[in-house]
């Protein structure tokens, strides 16, 4: 086959991928996903558990090693089955806390403690760096097969070039499709279903090739039985130890591969899901196993001596002419390669970024929080993540030169992953295991793993030197790699299991046993135990102590401004509030928490939230429900708690009520004395002016002059009277629409310019956003203009700022479309920002010069009249009004 | 000598409409058209009486009336405040105002005040 053709399938393959991950992403866009969030795609999306190492590499494990490859499928079968209820937890924990990798997990639950989040993701990439390598050289070798294969010998792509598009190519996609938004669960749909997509390729392959083997080259399955007797392979025994260790390992793994994990629990849609999955799955993997001892021993028979059997899935169907055959299972290979680099390093740069880049940046940068965009930083640091994880994958298979070396690298990985697991179930099993013996465990079992299993995987004396691996560290014989303490006759992997494993244990152990946990470990603790209970809530914070607008400001800047607005938005109507701002409530503060944490971890979500709000305080009564283990005080205590937080927030509520109608009657007086003032000062001119005019004797140009002034007076005072019959007639609902439709822009238009009449001496930058104004409005288009031209006038105003400028955002979104004025000068003080819609209500005390007070009290009426709003926007830099309008006006039956 | 008044008032016409009148009674006026304008001034050219309104832009009246209780140059100094509030005479009397005048006022009422208060000037307590 040509080696060119084969290039091109693989381009014609990752761009179906590309469209299907895209097209999905749409529709995820526009919340259709329907059948796209089924059971079958979220079980299809678990077989990133067979990467390319299981796909060649079964049939060469079976020829070398007999039917030990099962193992590999033993174990997650087992968890899949029988351990369902194991993942059912895990899985309502993650989702429930917003858990968006294994770091996170353990770091969440021993207590926010970033210093776990970081062990864990170290150990991560070290695990998984090699694993990536393994991907890259099964893609290689598999070009390989064919580039040898093809008649003139001549090699078009080196092996190091192919992997570096490879590599290449994988960071593109995944930063294209895995680092699009900070979702709040970080779900990446595009991905799962490609990934899915995926998942059928490579068992149709696998299938397909079985089929061939058994009904093409053999004569049936009866030939085929006969075949595996006759082979030397019958001899194949079962050595339990082994056996054992490796299920036990498989089964670890699939539980602290970050890939699977990632797809397993972070990508959950639905727990229901699992229930199809714990028997789905098994059986996918049965159909991946099922040929492998037919292909191994056939490939054996027929391929030459020395034939790798690693690649006997491909080098059977190109020996025997199926070139149509071998490129399917070339994609089948190629898919399982690719999927597993796909989902590992998102896994892995999420926990890069939430644990180690975002945390290293809050600190390098102390003022940060409130600055700068942090969306725009957690996503570059996401991609700079994914970029460097396959660099690292790449480059590790540079440096051990695509050696048979990494053939063996695959059950080193899951060791290495695996020591995450006593942590892991300790933590959401045991109450008492603290964050002290999560490290302590953590550390020992990674540096046994390293010294017995990882460093020597590079062979003797490339980084252990050979006299360590002959006469131990430091000449000490019970330290020797593959016998620590004596125990020379196990198998290595083995060996390293069962002490990293049992070193990590008893460090957990011990650690937890004598020390204690902290006050939020305690919670944390309790609410991963008692998932399922749902007795004990987060842990607590202090109440009041954080400004709404500050912790606005934060979210903004992780959330979005439009996101982190209707999030604060609606916490606030829930607390029967008007305004955009929420109190500062325990409840909200868990809610913002679990919302921030989605996008950049538990860590760094509380540490931010502490920053504004203080420490987290634990009370009594939270120490008291964890105590207590009596299901009754529980449930009273909730429901004791339930009533105090509603009568607190009816309490908040009405001293807010009674605040304003304090200040409300104080506005009363000061509108009287108001209109008075307004009143009196016009008439004075008038009547002083008409009083001299008709004592007579004066030139004429004094008359002409006082007759003037006289008649501007007058004016001023019908203005006035205008203005509180306009007032009046709004109120009283009273008022003629003049419904019609106009274009948003030209009212704008309209309203700057006559807003130049205030002020006219000053400099006034306006910033607009023309095609978001093309919009054509069925509404009052005067009344309209007139709010603007109020808006507009009173930035003219007041905004103080040296270089004024006044930034005019349109964004239109079902039905409705927001204008925001947002000028750049001090802003309005919080305390004030209740009242300035109230008649005369002007902030610098009453004697500040200027327009009777009006203007915003008649805004406010005129938008309830046109069936929208105007309100102050708070979490701006500076003044900031939205005027909220429908799209269409009905003329309401009057 | 003429006697010498200083108006402080915000706005231009009743300003001029008081100019007017009181220069046209033979005395001189001097005007401010805000507070911190208007203590310059008082320093510079003392005057004999302080027409005073009670709202101004920036220092308001009673901020103003109190600066020239204050300096012991102008404490026995005659003031007459104006106002267009109800409720703000208590607060002029007590901030030492010496007549109050409601706007809006006819011509003779306030040529007749000024002359009495030019006439008697405040006795030192």
């Amino acid at each position: 086959m040509p080696f060119n053709l084969l290039v091109l399938a693989c381009f014609l393959y990752v761009a179906f991928l590309f469209t299907v991950a895209f097209l999905v992403e749409r529709r995820a866009d526009r919340r259709r996903l329907g059948w796209l969030r089924s059971p079958l795609v979220y079980t299809l999306s678990l077989s990133i558990y067979c990467t390319a190492w299981t796909f060649y590499g079964a049939v060469g494990y079976a020829a070398r090693s007999g039917l030990e490859f099962l193992t590999i499928y033993f174990g997650p079968t087992l968890v899949f089955v029988g351990w369902w209820w194991l993942l059912r937890k895990l899985v309502r924990i993650g989702r429930q806390h917003h858990v968006t990798s294994v770091a996170d997990l353990i770091s969440s639950r021993y207590g926010k403690s970033n210093t776990l989040g970081v062990i864990v993701t170290m150990l991560a990439v070290v695990a998984a760096t090699p694993y990536i390598a393994l991907q890259l050289q099964s893609v290689v070798l598999s070009f390989g097969v064919f580039a040898s294969a093809a008649p003139d010998g001549s090699r078009p792509l080196e092996a190091g070039q192919i992997a570096v598009w490879v590599a290449v190519g994988l960071a593109l996609f995944t930063i294209l499709f895995g680092t699009r938004n900070l979702d709040a669960r970080e779900q990446h749909h595009g991905i799962v279903t490609a990934i899915a997509v995926e998942a059928v390729v490579k068992l149709v392959a696998l299938l397909a090739v079985g089929s061939f083997v058994v009904w093409g080259i053999a004569g049936g399955v009866a030939d085929v039985i006969a075949r595996i007797d006759a082979a030397d392979l019958a001899a194949w025994q079962v050595q339990p130890g082994r056996w054992t260790g490796l299920i036990l390992l498989s089964a670890a793994a699939v539980i602290t591969l970050p890939r699977m994990f990632q797809v397993m629990v972070v990508e959950n849609e639905d727990e229901g899901h699992l229930a199809r999955a714990s028997w789905a799955f098994p059986l996918y993997l049965l159909g991946m196993s099922l040929f492998i001892v037919p292909i191994a021993v056939v490939g054996l028979e027929r391929m030459p001596a020395g034939a790798n059997p690693d690649m006997f899935v491909l080098t059977l169907p190109l020996a025997e002419g199926q070139a149509a055959l071998a490129m399917l299972a070339f994609l089948g290979g190629f898919s399982s390669a690719t999927s597993m680099v796909i989902v590992e390093s998102i896994a892995l740069a999420t926990m890069i970024s939430n644990h180690v880049m975002i945390p290293l940046w809050l600190r390098l940068r102390p003022g940060a929080a409130e600055e700068d965009d942090l969306r725009s930083v957690v996503l570059m640091a996401r991609r700079l993540a994914i970029a460097a994880v396959l660099a690292l994958g790449y480059g590790y298979y540079q440096l051990s030169g695509g050696s048979a070396a990494l053939a063996s690298i695959g059950l080193i990985a899951f060791l290495g992953v695996a020591q995450v697991l006593p942590a892991m179930l300790g933590g959401i099993f045991w109450r008492g295991a603290t964050r002290t013996g999560a490290i302590l465990g953590l550390v020992t079992g990674l540096t046994v793993w390293a010294y017995t299993s990882f460093l020597p995987s590079f062979g003797p004396g490339a980084v252990l030197p050979e006299t360590v691996f002959a006469d131990g560290l430091f000449g000490l014989g019970w330290l020797r790699p593959h016998a620590l303490f004596g125990t020379q006759a196990m198998d290595p992997i083995i060996h390293a299991l069962f002490w990293s494993m049992a070193l990590n244990v008893l460090a957990f152990c011990l650690g937890s046993l004598f020390t204690f946990p902290g006050p939020v470990e305690r919670l944390q603790g309790a609410a991963f135990v008692n998932i399922f209970e749902g007795a004990v809530g987060p842990q607590r914070w202090a109440r009041g102590r954080a400004e709404p607008e500050a912790l606005l400001g934060m979210a903004q800047r992780i959330l979005g401004e439009e996101t982190a607005l209707s999030l604060f938005q609606s916490a606030a109507r829930a607390q029967g509030k008007e305004v955009f701002l929420p109190d500062p409530t325990p409840a909200f503060l868990d809610q913002l928490e679990a919302r921030l944490s989605g996008s950049v971890g538990a860590a760094t979500a509380h540490a931010m939230i502490s920053q504004l709000v203080g420490r987290a305080t634990v009370t009594v009564e939270d120490l008291m429900a964890v105590a207590s283990e009596s299901a009754q005080i529980l449930e009273y205590s909730a429901r004791l708690e339930a009533r105090e937080a509603e009568l607190t927030r009816t309490a908040g509520a009405l001293r807010e009520a009674n605040e304003k109608l304090t200040q409300l009657s104080l506005q009363k007086d000061a509108f009287l004395s108001q209109i008075s003032h307004e009143l009196r000062t016009p008439m004075t001119s008038i009547r002083a002016f008409s009083e001299i005019l008709t004592e007579g004797d004066l030139p004429a140009e004094a008359v002409m002059r006082y007759g003037r002034i006289i008649h501007d007076e007058a004016k001023r005072l019908t203005r006035l009277l205008d203005d509180l019959l306009d007032l009046s007639v709004l109120e009283n609902g009273a008022v003629q629409l003049n419904l019609g439709l106009a274009s948003l822009q030209g009212m704008i238009d309209t309203a700057l310019t006559a807003a130049r009449q205030t002020r006219p001496d000053r400099d006034f930058q306006v910033v607009r956003d023309l095609p978001a104004e093309a919009i054509y409005l069925r509404t009052d288009a005067d009344r309209l203009t007139q709010v603007f031209i109020n808006l507009i006038s009173n930035a003219r105003k007041y905004c103080d700022a040296p270089r004024a400028e006044l930034r005019i955002v349109v964004l239109q979104r079902s039905g409705r479309v927001t204008v925001d004025f947002i000028d750049n000068g001090k802003g309005i003080p919080k305390e004030s920002q209740a009242l300035i819609f109230e008649k005369f209500a002007r902030l610098t005390d009453a004697n500040r010069a200027g327009g009777a007070g009006l203007g915003l009290a008649i805004c406010r009426e005129i938008m309830t009249n046109l069936g929208g709003s105007v309100a102050y926007l708070p979490g701006q830099r500076g003044a900031a009004f939205r005027v909220t309008v429908p799209l269409r006006l009905e003329r309401l039956a009057a | 000598m003429a006697q010498h008044v200083l108006l402080i008032e915000d706005e231009p016409n009743i300003a001029e409409a008081i100019r007017f009148l009181l220069t046209r009674d033979g005395l001189r006026v001097s005007h401010a058209a805000e507070g911190a304008a208007a203590l310059v001034l008082l320093r510079q050219d003392p005057p004999d009486l302080v027409i005073l309104d009670h709202m101004l832009p920036g220092m308001s009246g009673l901020e103003v009336l109190t600066a020239v209780r204050a300096d012991p140059e102008s404490r026995n100094l005659p003031v007459m405040m104006l106002t267009a509030r109800g409720r703000d005479r208590e607060m002029a009397e007590a901030a030492g105002a010496d007549r109050f005048m409601t706007k809006p006022f006819s011509n003779a009422e306030i040529i007749a005040e000024v002359r009495t208060m030019l006439g008697q000037p405040r006795q030192a307590p």
